[in-house]
């Protein structure tokens, strides 16, 4: 298991700059406020002005979530440009730079931690890895986080941040989506609780897969959260999209989410959900 | 047969053009030109066989859409001694571009379900072109869900450039009801053969793809993406296609290579519009032969073997007694 604290420092170090741009000041995307960098981030990089919740790596999630170490598994796993898939660009050159921007090796990290008293199992993507698009590596990743949750016998975090199945692998990404479902299958048979976050964006075969599969799904606000991308369905039905089209908010009205969560109050909202599902040996110490 | 014939058919229609001359004119003319016309068709043999045999993967996209390619229907009515349809997905509509129902095949009683593309422009727009709203995986989930009640084993036909992307769709769960498939597909306690036959795009196909065993048609594409999506996506041009479609290793033959097909249906000479007939034998034939061999198979073991199917999909390295590449990475960008 890695040492978690110390890597997340140098990953810091070494991959901040890709996320948030240089300078202390940062402009809110949404509402167009520069907002100090330092208060941002003890905010959860959320605009203290409008709520705009920024994209933020995988380390930020597991600092915000978990209680303690995480122990990292997997992270050896790698693609092998299975395809030798060239076009605009060669997807082996493509990966090695990913590794080289992020400091991980793909698009999804797992491993276990624990948030208040629950020990679980945790997934987070990371957008900046080829847009968090799921080839075989995030495929596998998921199955064996999903088994070793099995085997642990301990609830399932996933959270959601890819542009969808990596087109670079072709029909092996595709298939990554029926790995992932058939895995949670079974997970779900034996038993167990799979909690989905899902962040901006969640899009295409993650979402027609294991992110719309949670037993509660819970997304963050103003996530894009869709199947087709808005250009696609403007170009089809040729015209204007409606306001706020595939943003939680609208999954919500329309039935496909549980609830809606600002990242500040997440890792309160899980525990709570944990607590329920699970226990909650605190309020009830006479039972332990 | 339409008028639509793709380029690199022209000189097989050429041939087949001049064949059919040589016959008016010997039963018009009544002379005996027998001699000349077997020779003509053995060239026109020679022709097809050498056209099909240099097909790029490009060239085999557009045979996986010739507009004269049989649909499911058309295997349907050739195959089944009865098939009763049934319709909608009880919460919503009817979706037109997924069919659903109950097959007599020879001995076997089975729930089939399929793409469905119109064979012109106006069963095309009814049909949606074959691209499905949630409702068609609700109403294909629904046949399955009756297939295990009943213990009847599902068999798919999968023909669709992709699940519809369009407002409705979206706003229904299209992702919601293709992953909901994925998820009970991949537990349902009968027998699945998915058969691709034409095109096969993205999770509008998978959505009704998962199986103990996948068949495709030798002339078929099958992959993450359209190659024409994928070609707007990378190089902002969906004209670009024939290139990406190298890139993406889409043919039912790359399909093999990567270790995804169970089987390769061969089509006959010149692509499975040119014999209805005969691709749907070969069809028939594939059906009774894979359910014959997994109704030998417990229902347990079925599943297992199911889960284990999918869960070896995809190619990886990994080395467990070298340190964590990332850490080295991260170090190397630190100093
Ligand atoms: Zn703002």
């Amino acid at each position: 298991m890695a040492d978690w604290f110390k890597r997340t420092k140098q990953g810091l170090l070494g991959s901040e700059k890709k996320v948030i741009p240089d300078g202390l000041w940062l402009k809110c995307p949404t509402c167009s406020e520069y907002l100090y960098k330092r208060e941002l981030e003890k905010n959860y990089w959320v605009c203290t002005q409008c709520h705009h919740h920024f994209r933020i790596p995988y380390y930020d999630y597991l600092r915000i979530l978990l209680d303690g170490k995480f122990g990292e598994f997997n992270a050896e796993i790698r693609s092998t440009d299975p395809l030798e898939f060239k076009a605009s660009k060669r997807y082996d050159e493509q990966l090695e730079e990913a590794v080289k921007e992020t400091g991980v090796n793909e698009a999804v990290i797992t491993g276990t931690g624990k948030i208040g008293k629950h020990t679980l199992v945790i997934c987070v993507m990371d957008f900046r890895f080829i847009g968090g698009s799921m080839g075989s590596v995030v495929g596998e990743k998921i199955a064996r986080a999903i088994d070793k949750a099995m085997e642990l016998k301990v609830p399932l975090i996933i959270i959601s941040q890819s542009g969808g199945a990596r087109m670079q692998e072709g029909i092996l990404s595709l298939m990554q989506m029926a790995k992932t479902s058939a895995k949670l299958a079974q997970f779900h048979d034996a038993g167990g609780l799979f909690i989905s976050i899902l962040a901006d964006p969640t899009a295409g075969g993650t979402t027609a897969s294991f992110s719309m599969l949670g037993d509660i799904i819970i997304a963050e606000p103003g996530a894009f959260v869709g199947f087709a991308g808005p250009r696609v369905i403007k170009q089809t039905i040729g015209h204007e999209l409606p306001e706020g089209f595939q943003r939680s908010e609208f999954l919500l009205e329309k039935g496909f989410l549980d609830m809606i969560c600002e990242r500040a109050e997440l890792k309160k909202t899980i525990l709570r959900l944990l607590d329920f599902f699970y226990g909650n040996q605190t309020l009830h110490p006479d039972n332990e | 047969m339409s008028e639509i014939i793709l380029d690199f058919e022209k000189p097989i229609v050429e041939l087949e053009k001049k064949i059919e001359e040589m016959y008016e004119m010997s039963s018009l003319e009544n002379v005996d030109l027998s001699a000349d016309i077997q020779k003509a068709e053995e060239k026109l043999n020679r022709t097809i066989a050498k056209i099909h045999s240099n097909l790029t993967r490009w060239q085999r996209v557009q045979l996986a859409r010739h507009p004269d390619r049989p649909t499911t229907l058309d295997y349907l009515s050739r195959i089944c001694a009865d098939f009763i349809e049934i319709h909608g997905d009880r919460y919503f509509s009817d979706d037109k571009a997924v069919v659903a129902g109950f097959a007599t095949i020879d001995d076997f009683q089975c729930v089939v379900i399929g793409h469905q593309k119109g064979s012109n422009t106006k069963e095309n727009l009814f049909r949606n072109f074959g691209m499905p709203h949630p409702e068609g995986y609700r109403k294909a989930l629904r046949a399955m869900k009756l297939a295990e009640k009943f213990h009847k084993p599902v068999v798919t036909f999968i023909d669709t450039q992709g699940a519809y992307p369009g407002i409705g769709a979206e706003e229904r769960g299209q992702a919601e009801a293709i992953a909901r498939n994925l998820f009970e597909m991949s537990r349902l306690k009968t027998p699945i053969i998915c058969i691709i036959i034409g095109e096969g795009a993205s999770g509008g196909a998978l959505g009704i793809g998962v199986g103990d065993r996948i068949l495709l048609l030798e002339n078929t594409w099958y992959s993450v993406i359209s190659p024409e999506g994928c070609a707007s996506i990378l190089y902002h041009d969906s004209s670009k296609a024939p290139i990406v479609a190298e890139a993406l290793k889409v043919t039912a033959r790359d399909l093999e290579s990567l270790g995804i097909s169970d089987e390769i249906l061969p089509e006959p000479l010149g692509g499975a519009h040119r014999n209805q007939e005969q691709t749907a034998q070969t069809i028939k034939n594939a059906i009774l032969k894979y359910l014959t061999e997994l109704k030998a198979i417990p229902m347990d073991e079925l599943i297992r073997q199911r889960v284990e199917k999918y869960s070896k999909m995809g190619t990886w390295s990994e080395s467990n007694d070298a340190p964590a590449a990332n850490q080295s990475s991260i170090s190397r960008k630190n100093e």
